[in-house]
């Protein structure tokens, strides 16, 4: 029995006996345009005559390359697996060479690879520890290296990198400016609206002014200003960082006899203590001005009251408060960044796990922090 | 000449804003050769690869790649042309995310319709072609510089291109590793017949492989000398290039009185 079949690039011809075994003939090209269909077309083959024996004349193949290979040990392998015999004939020179080269007899036996096996729960439990254990040595030895190098440069102020200092102050406050205001006035004007549905029950409209110049000055300003920062900042400290940590960039400071802590995180932490409590007070600002634009689009009132009232309802120390938590909260968010960042290992996947950390971490900080003010103040203030 | 030209470069100009880089410049690459280009640093060696991989699109002039012109060519045709070149880039540029076995899959998967098995097997081939059969488990970050570079040239030779670029291949490998490389280079030029452009400065390793050079130069903006590296040696007339094969830049002062 014979039959063909016609490719574009490639045919083939099968001879056989009635013992099962199978001659094939292949002629043209085995190479990458063709390996693919090689392969499903002869294997769908195989499965349906599933011969004793399989012989390859390669007689006529005009080139193979190691996907033409491929095709051979795919074939080998169904034959093999089915306990059939493999054989090939008429292999030209070239094609031995080939087929040597890429060690053909070999191929084909091993199993399909993948990553290594995962380890036990045990194991990744231990593994997870000591890595958290090391987390938090490294965390209490960055808190020590970071105050030295801040003693440092307050005895010696000449050695801050006051360029550097500027050019972060300008990163870091100025440009988010336009955003910390939009979001403070956004958040100023839902908080009046909300706030104005249920006052205007009892007729204590001017209330708002109240809540939402108090609420914002002693929480809200410092908390939300903080959030935009760590999502613009803190993730930038980290990033920048990083990459230099996988560039090598940080063991030529530290070679070159700087302290990458003085000279990488020092201004990044200075300029960001002293614009974030500035933003703050835009952001309490900005606030108000929200819900003194509802308040008197909606609720009658005259802006002379409404600001009246919000002078009434705020002491210089809620104003103080939001200004120290702006400065603590900017203080953490630049440290964890800049942590994040030393700890950056290997590639660019570790650098994208150190932005995001910092970002999560700094907000859970500000959030923790925030917490511990409240209970101070409760019992203290 | 009866060889094809696999590559022409036909009159081309690259400028970075008002700076010429290189000027004019006109040379072909014939099919299964070991081209090199090489010149001082700064001449454009890396300019005129990026031009030649279609990176960076010429000020004027024409980059033609087995035929099609991918400096002015519509993205199926640079789709096409892409399909026919693979590039080693100086780090190897493994994906540090990925294993060895997944960076040289990656374009495998998606370029041809093999079955799951048979990629395997293949990306076996690959690695044994580069010598580091049984690391197909082992990430970027485990392995050494050397080593990744034979796994990009793994990666590069995925698909069997025409042509395979190499960007400074010995740049940070030590001699032995170097020379190793270099033999990989000859072997697989021979066994599959690849079309191979190397850019380089390393005067051993030209030697070792290079069929043909072109010289740039940084103050012509052109070539300087084309032909065999080792009768360029011998019989270059001009002072740069005799000094450039003969390393002999530090013993005389050539600059600029020499030309």
């Amino acid at each position: 029995m014979t039959d063909s079949k016609k490719l574009q690039s490639w045919q083939y011809r099968i001879s056989g006996n009635e013992k099962g075994d199978i001659k094939l003939h292949i002629q043209g090209r085995m190479d990458e345009s063709n390996a693919g269909a090689m392969i499903n077309d002869l294997s769908g083959l195989l499965k349906e005559r599933s011969p004793s024996s399989l012989t390859v004349d390669l007689d006529e193949v005009t080139y193979l390359n190691d996907f033409g290979a491929l095709v051979l040990v795919e074939l080998k392998r169904i034959m093999t697996s089915g306990n059939g015999l493999f054989r090939l004939e008429n292999i030209d020179e070239n094609i031995r060479k080939i087929l040597s080269v890429l060690s053909f007899d070999a191929l084909g036996k091993k199993g399909s690879f993948g990553r290594p096996p995962t380890p036990g729960s045990l194991v990744r439990l231990g593994e997870a520890t000591l890595r958290h254990v090391s987390d938090l040595k490294n965390l209490i030895s960055f808190i020590g290296s970071v105050c030295l190098s801040l003693i440092h440069v307050i005895l010696h102020p000449r050695s801050l990198r006051t360029e550097e200092t500027f050019s972060y102050m300008q990163r870091t406050g100025v440009d988010a400016l336009p955003i910390v205001g939009l979001i403070s006035f956004l958040l100023g004007l839902i908080m009046a609206f909300m706030s104005a549905v249920q006052l205007e029950q009892f007729g204590a409209n001017i209330y708002v002014a109240s809540l939402v110049s108090l609420a914002m000055t002693r929480e809200l300003g410092p908390i939300m200003t903080c959030i935009i920062v760590a999502g613009r900042s803190g993730s930038a400290f980290a990033a920048e960082i990083g990459t230099m940590k996988v560039s090598e960039e940080v063991d030529a400071l530290f070679t070159m006899g700087f302290d990458p802590t003085r000279f990488l995180v020092v201004p990044k932490i200075i300029a960001s203590v002293i614009v974030v409590p500035l933003l703050v007070l835009f952001s309490d600002v900005f606030a108000i001005f929200g819900g003194l634009v509802v308040g008197v689009g909606m609720l009658d009132l005259t802006i002379g009251s409404y600001v009246a009232q919000t002078i009434k309802t705020l002491t210089l120390f809620d104003v103080f408060l939001g200004f120290l938590k702006g400065a603590v909260f900017a203080l953490l968010i630049a440290w964890i960044g800049c942590l994040r960042g030393f700890q950056v290992k290997g590639g660019a996947e570790s650098v994208g796990q150190a932005t995001t950390s910092a970002v999560v971490s700094g907000i859970f900080l500000i959030i923790l922090t925030n917490s511990i003010f409240s209970v101070i103040l409760r019992y203290w203030g | 000449m009866n060889r094809k030209a696999i590559i022409q470069v036909k009159n081309l100009v690259a400028r970075y804003g008002e700076v010429t880089i290189l000027d004019n410049i006109t040379f072909d690459v014939y099919e299964g050769e070991i081209f090199v280009i090489l010149g001082g640093s700064g001449c454009g060696k890396s300019t005129l690869l990026k031009h030649l991989i279609g990176l960076i699109r010429p000020y004027s002039g024409r980059v033609i790649i087995d035929g099609d012109d991918i400096s002015h060519c519509d993205d199926k045709t640079f789709q096409k042309i892409l399909r026919k070149i693979g590039i080693l880039y100086q780090s190897g540029a493994l994906f540090g995310s990925m294993t060895l076995a997944e960076n040289i899959g990656l374009p495998i998967e998606e370029y041809t319709d093999l079955p799951k098995k048979a990629i395997d097997t293949l990306i076996s081939m690959k690695l044994k072609l580069v010598d580091l059969d049984g690391y197909e488990g082992h990430l970027p970050s485990e392995i050494s510089g050397g080593m990744k570079k034979r796994a990009g040239l793994a990666r590069a030779m995925a698909l069997n291109p025409k042509i395979l670029f190499f960007d400074e291949p010995s740049a940070g490998l030590d001699p032995i590793t170097a020379v190793e490389l270099d033999n990989l280079i000859n072997h697989l030029n021979m066994s599959f017949g690849t079309t191979m452009v190397i850019v380089t400065h390393e005067l051993e390793s030209i030697y070792e492989v290079a069929h043909r050079v072109i010289m740039l130069d940084k103050r012509t903006r052109g070539i300087i000398a084309e032909g065999d590296p080792k009768y360029l040696r011998e019989h270059s007339q001009n002072l740069f290039v005799k000094h450039f094969f003969n390393r002999e830049a530090e013993k005389e002062t050539f600059i600029p009185k020499g030309q």
